[in-house]
């Protein structure tokens, strides 16, 4: 298709907008960490840093930060667990419903996230369980499974099988096979999971309303500071805070999955 | 190697060898041993607690003593179609995620063309880099930018006075919403767009123009019947997020700007009836469920 130079030139014109649409606000709630005044309006008085100490120190923000980071870290032990269990199980075996699994296993991030959480809600409220760390932990790791399941699947489907049956016919048994054959193969694929897994974890709000009771994980207090209308200042230098503590696993991962490119769709699946 | 080293690593015998040999024999008992740990927990757990979901939406809650009531009624369901409020809640909900679908889709189909099929190989790297910024930017984080910058002493009225042009009051409202949903699931959209474009034979295009079509006939009556299923792929995610959320109108809609989600949310909270959460609950799904059949038959699901 031959296009002119004016549609082509309009065409690059409109994608250099929707970059800058897509890139401004978040270089934008950056600098807002350095507003030095209490008051968030632009344009900004100057930068400083003035903030991040009373922020480092605020006890509130420090407890929720505390449970995010184990509830993370319990949840993506979890969907390593299962998930890999479950890719395998999928991956080695053809059965009857093995495409419901994988259906069933995404439901918990296809499905509105009210729907899981509201799910949730009533659950523990039925058998009578109350709120705690394990309930936000069982939230958070039923919509990490699939994460991690994604990329063990993807690797497993591109690893020849013949590389087990040969560790097989050289008379390894089959956890020998797994110590030294399988897993060197996922390793990074687990990684890359577990780390998306985490990032998607600390960063969910929807369903950890439903699921924490009155406790506040870091997103939790982020969201209750901003409604309020409190401690603005210190929720931008949190901001800053998360936005490198979700970046950081999520490129780490991107770089360790490059050859089956699973990381971008489930990447910012969240809610 | 030691005599000790070849007795330990001597195959097939022992506990663990004959277990092994087992499990390798019967395919079967080792795919039953890994389901069910994620199996349990999936029965046990979630589809559990969406049955429970539900049955507990035909319940009702008693509103002297202020506990669940386990008698069948469809009263919650009755309240939701008979009460204008609650009405005019759900066709808000479905209208906006409409809107916010539109929106996404002319903002993405141009912008996926270009960097498709006019893009050099490093400038697609970089523009890949910049949809995905913001998937990886905490979602909370992204609605707050925005609340920011559409507040009445934001950057949006900063620049609007600068040029001379006012200000504009749009903070807390129904477009504020449709905006900010419209820029959170923007990348949702591109990404299957994009491949959709990619994938399209060159061929097919060289053929459409050897038979004497101009560029803007075989955009549309070539190009853009096969990019459908793309589109209608993005359109899951960026209807069915916006669906379920209360984040976005909490933080950035305006009084009379609830979401089903907010009327879920309180209700489960504050108003503690979680029965009737349930059965409002249930709208979005419903809806999703008709979504996700149509999207099946045009094709979407190959193009997720």
């Amino acid at each position: 298709m031959s296009d002119t130079r004016a549609s082509r030139a309009a065409l690059a014109v409109w994608a250099t907008l929707i970059a800058l649409f897509l890139l401004a606000p978040i270089l934008l709630i950056v600098l807002y960490a350095f507003n030095p005044s209490n008051v968030q309006s632009w344009p900004l008085h100057g930068l400083s840093t003035k903030w991040f100490s009373s922020t480092w120190h605020n006890q509130e923000m420090r407890q929720a930060f505390g449970l995010s980071v184990r509830a993370a870290l319990i949840s993506t032990g979890i969907a390593l667990l299962l998930g890999s269990m479950a890719a395998f199980a999928v991956h080695r075996f053809r059965f009857f419903g093995r495409e419901a699994i994988s259906f069933v296993l995404v439901l918990p991030l296809a499905l509105p996230g009210i729907i899981t959480g509201m799910a949730l809600n009533s659950f523990f409220a039925f058998g009578g369980v109350s709120f705690s760390l394990t309930t936000i932990v069982i939230g958070h790791a039923t919509f990490c499974i699939v994460t991690v399941y994604n990329n063990v699947i993807a690797r497993l489907r591109r690893t020849q099988t013949s590389l087990v049956e040969a560790s097989m016919d050289l008379g390894a048994d089959g956890w020998q096979t797994f110590r030294h054959v399988t897993l060197p193969v996922i390793a990074t694929a687990l990684v890359a999971g577990g780390l998306l897994a985490f990032a998607l974890s600390f960063d969910e709000v929807i369903v950890t309303t439903f699921t924490a009771g009155a406790q506040n994980t870091l997103p939790l207090w982020i969201f209750g500071s901003i409604r309020l209308g409190q401690n603005l200042p210190q929720v931008n230098v949190v901001v800053l805070f998360v936005i490198a503590l979700t970046f950081v696993p999520v490129v780490l991962a991107q770089r360790l999955t490059r050859d089956t490119g699973v990381v971008r769709m489930t990447a910012g699946r969240r809610r | 190697m030691s005599a000790e080293a070849t007795v330990r690593r001597a195959p097939r015998g022992g506990l663990r060898g004959r277990a092994s040999a087992v499990l390798f024999r019967r395919a079967w008992l080792r795919a039953v041993l890994l389901l069910s740990a994620p199996g349990a927990w999936f029965v046990l757990i979630y589809l559990a607690a969406l049955a429970i979901l539900f049955v507990s939406a035909f319940w009702r809650v008693d509103g002297f003593t202020g506990k669940l009531v386990h008698a069948w009624n469809v009263d919650n369901f009755r309240q939701l179609v008979e009460n204008p409020t609650y009405r005019t809640i759900a066709l808000r909900t479905i209208g906006i995620a409409a809107a916010v679908t539109v929106t996404d889709a002319l903002l993405a189909i141009p912008f996926a063309y270009f960097a498709a099929r006019l893009a050099s190989r490093r400038l697609q790297a970089v523009l890949f880099v910049i949809v995905l910024v913001p998937l990886w930017t905490s979602y909370l984080v992204r609605v707050y930018a925005w609340r920011l910058i559409l507040a009445k002493d934001g950057i949006v009225n900063w620049a609007l006075h600068g040029i001379g042009l006012g200000s504009v009051d749009v903070a807390y409202s129904n477009w504020a919403m449709w905006i900010v949903f419209s820029y959170i699931w923007l990348p949702f959209m591109i990404l299957p767009v994009w491949v959709a474009f990619e994938r399209v034979p060159a061929s097919f295009l060289e053929a459409s123009a050897d038979l004497g079509a101009r560029a803007r006939t075989t955009f549309r009556r070539v190009l853009l019947p096969l990019v459908l299923p793309g589109v209608v792929a993005g359109s899951i995610f960026t209807f069915s997020l916006t669906l379920g959320d209360f984040i976005t109108p909490t933080l950035v809609g305006g009084a009379g700007s609830d979401f089903i989600g907010n009327v879920v949310y309180r209700n489960v909270g504050i108003a503690s009836n979680v029965p009737f959460a349930a059965a409002f609950a249930t709208i979005p799904l419903l809806v999703m469920a008709v979504y996700l059949a149509i999207a099946r038959r045009l094709g979407a699901f190959e193009a997720l």
